[in-house]
């Protein structure tokens, strides 16, 4: 329990796609609404209706400005949650043993009954994918769906992560990253998947596929332009009169 | 990271009980009888209130025993075992000499040993923490040391070691404080990212969250400069000026008090310095 497996069967993990998402947040309530009911302790809000709410999430969307040298300044939306690192920081401090990664698939869990709630793995996480639950006293975090992804109980569309499956941009994809023949593997292959943070050393197994470059503004963006041209270049008439005296003075 | 209350009477009340531990542990020339008493008494308040302060920091602190599992990997769980045996082996150290004037010195240098190896994990918790670049260091050690040596030098009345261990204390710190400003981290928003020379435009949420109480705490970073030169005041020049002066136990108090109140406050900075690289997600750090 307490240290990290050195090999785990599978690498069970997500794919997001920073080019396609929209920023609609349909991940955050979905990830909200089944892991609420489900595994573990519910999610709790404080103050969900008063002036200063606050709640706990398990994947949460930040939204970034870049600016390319070549064109306008683009938003790109950017989906964060548990990563599910090889080198996991957050399992090695657990003091109870309740963090740890599982050798089968390489999920990372909190056994809820064991946690203590000290709050350690989420300082030792460098991407903040780790809340505590201010009702229950422990540590949330991505299950990656655990209990959707094996449930035999649910048709086999549903038996992925519920943030992937309610993406209505298809941004979110999941897969075993450890299979290189996987489609998710394939996926990070052509587009260039990074880690985030590689500095930190805990080799996610989550990717993010960058923003494609878009279309420059060089070539002529309407086909009606050439017939739209300004009617009245030399200003004539009463209008003219005006032009031409307020340009004088 | 949020200089949460219980957190900092952790580590300077636990570090002062044990750095008092350590002390009477060497002595040569211990007090017996009722005075051993006291001073024994002291230093397990301290320690003690320092440990049940850092329970009043858990979620669930009716689970607390459960960190003494995984002392193989988790510092957390290691300062928990190493405060057990120390305050056990210094308790069989301090029976001898309260009731029967006895020194059974082996005893008392293993229970010194085992207060600084305390102390020294106490500061390993946030040590090992890459995710903070200011405590990431090994000087974070010397400096929780640093701290119990001289505090419990003080408070064991070892004042000729404590005139020279307190100013020392807070050269120590203040070396920290300024390698610790210029300690960066290779950590940006655009590694964070993967985007190029990203700006970060919206958080994800309107409100506060845990993540940005805990780990974004950015309050009064103003008045750090102001603090840091309140805490070397009050932690180090006053009560080594005291101490230079002839003492009476009155005075000696005062240099406590004024010890004390430094040292929190600089342990009050010790965390609401620390950025954490989470921050960046937020443009912040």
């Amino acid at each position: 329990m307490t240290t990290l497996p050195t090999h785990t069967e599978t690498r069970l993990g997500l794919v997001i796609d920073l080019d396609t998402c929209v920023g609609c947040h349909a991940c955050v309530v979905s990830c909200k609404g089944w892991n609420t009911q489900n595994y573990g302790a519910p999610l709790s809000d404080q103050n969900p209706y008063g002036a200063d709410p606050s709640g706990t999430f398990l994947n949460r969307v930040h939204s970034y400005e870049v600016t390319p040298d070549d064109g306008p300044a683009q938003l790109v939306h950017f989906p964060k949650s548990c990563l599910h690192c090889e080198d996991a920081p957050c399992v090695t401090v657990c003091p109870t043993g309740a963090s740890y990664k599982r050798s089968e698939d390489g999920i990372v869990l909190v056994n809820e009954s064991d946690c203590i709630g000290c709050g350690l793995c989420a300082w030792a996480c460098p991407y903040g994918a780790r809340e505590l639950d201010a009702a229950e006293g422990v540590m949330k975090k991505c299950t990656l769906c655990v209990d959707r992804i094996y449930n035999e109980n649910l048709p086999e569309e549903d038996r992925v992560p519920a943030c992937v499956r309610t993406c209505p941009a298809g941004a979110r994809h999941f897969g075993d990253l450890s299979d290189p023949n996987s489609a998710i593997s394939a996926l990070v292959e052509q587009r260039g998947g990074f880690d985030l943070m590689p500095e930190q050393g805990t080799k996610p197994v989550n990717k993010y596929l960058p923003p494609r470059p878009k279309d420059t503004w060089e070539a002529e963006t309407d086909v009606l332009a050439p017939f739209l041209a300004p009617v009245a270049e030399d200003a004539r008439g009463f209008l003219g009169w005006i032009d031409r005296t307020l340009s004088k003075l | 990271m949020h200089p949460a209350p219980s957190l900092i009477a952790f580590t300077t009340l636990s570090g002062l009980g044990f750095g008092m531990l350590f002390w009477l542990g060497v002595d040569a020339t211990p007090p017996t009888g009722w005075v051993a008493f006291v001073f024994y008494v002291i230093a397990y308040a301290l320690s003690l209130a320092g440990l049940g302060a850092s329970a009043l920091h858990l979620g669930r602190p009716s689970r607390a025993l459960k960190a003494f599992t995984q002392w193989r990997s988790s510092w957390l769980s290691r300062e928990a075992w190493a405060s057990l045996v120390a305050l056990t082996v210094n308790a069989l150290y301090a029976a001898p000499l309260v009731f029967l004037d006895q020194r059974v010195a082996p005893l008392g240098w293993s229970g010194a040993a085992l207060a600084l190896i305390t102390v020294g994990s106490t500061a390993m918790i946030y040590t090992q923490l890459k995710t903070v670049p200011r405590w990431h260091h090994w000087s974070t050690p010397v400096l929780f040391v640093s701290y119990a040596l001289s505090g419990g030098a003080l408070m064991a009345g070892k004042v000729d070691l404590a005139v020279w261990l307190i100013p020392l204390t807070g050269l120590v710190q203040g070396g920290c404080w300024l390698a610790g400003d210029r300690r960066g981290t290779t950590s940006t928003l655009s590694t964070a990212t993967g985007l190029h020379a990203p700006r970060a435009f919206e958080a994800p949420h309107t409100g506060d969250t845990y993540l940005t109480r805990e780990m974004a705490f950015a309050v009064a970073r103003k008045h750090a400069e102001k603090l840091r030169l309140i805490a070397l005041l009050l932690g180090a020049i006053v009560p080594t000026a005291i101490l230079l002066l002839p003492v009476n136990h009155l005075f000696a108090l005062v240099a406590v008090v004024s010890h004390v109140a430094g040292a929190m406050t600089a342990r009050w900075l010790f965390f609401a310095e620390a950025k954490h690289v989470m921050g960046l997600y937020y443009g912040k750090i």
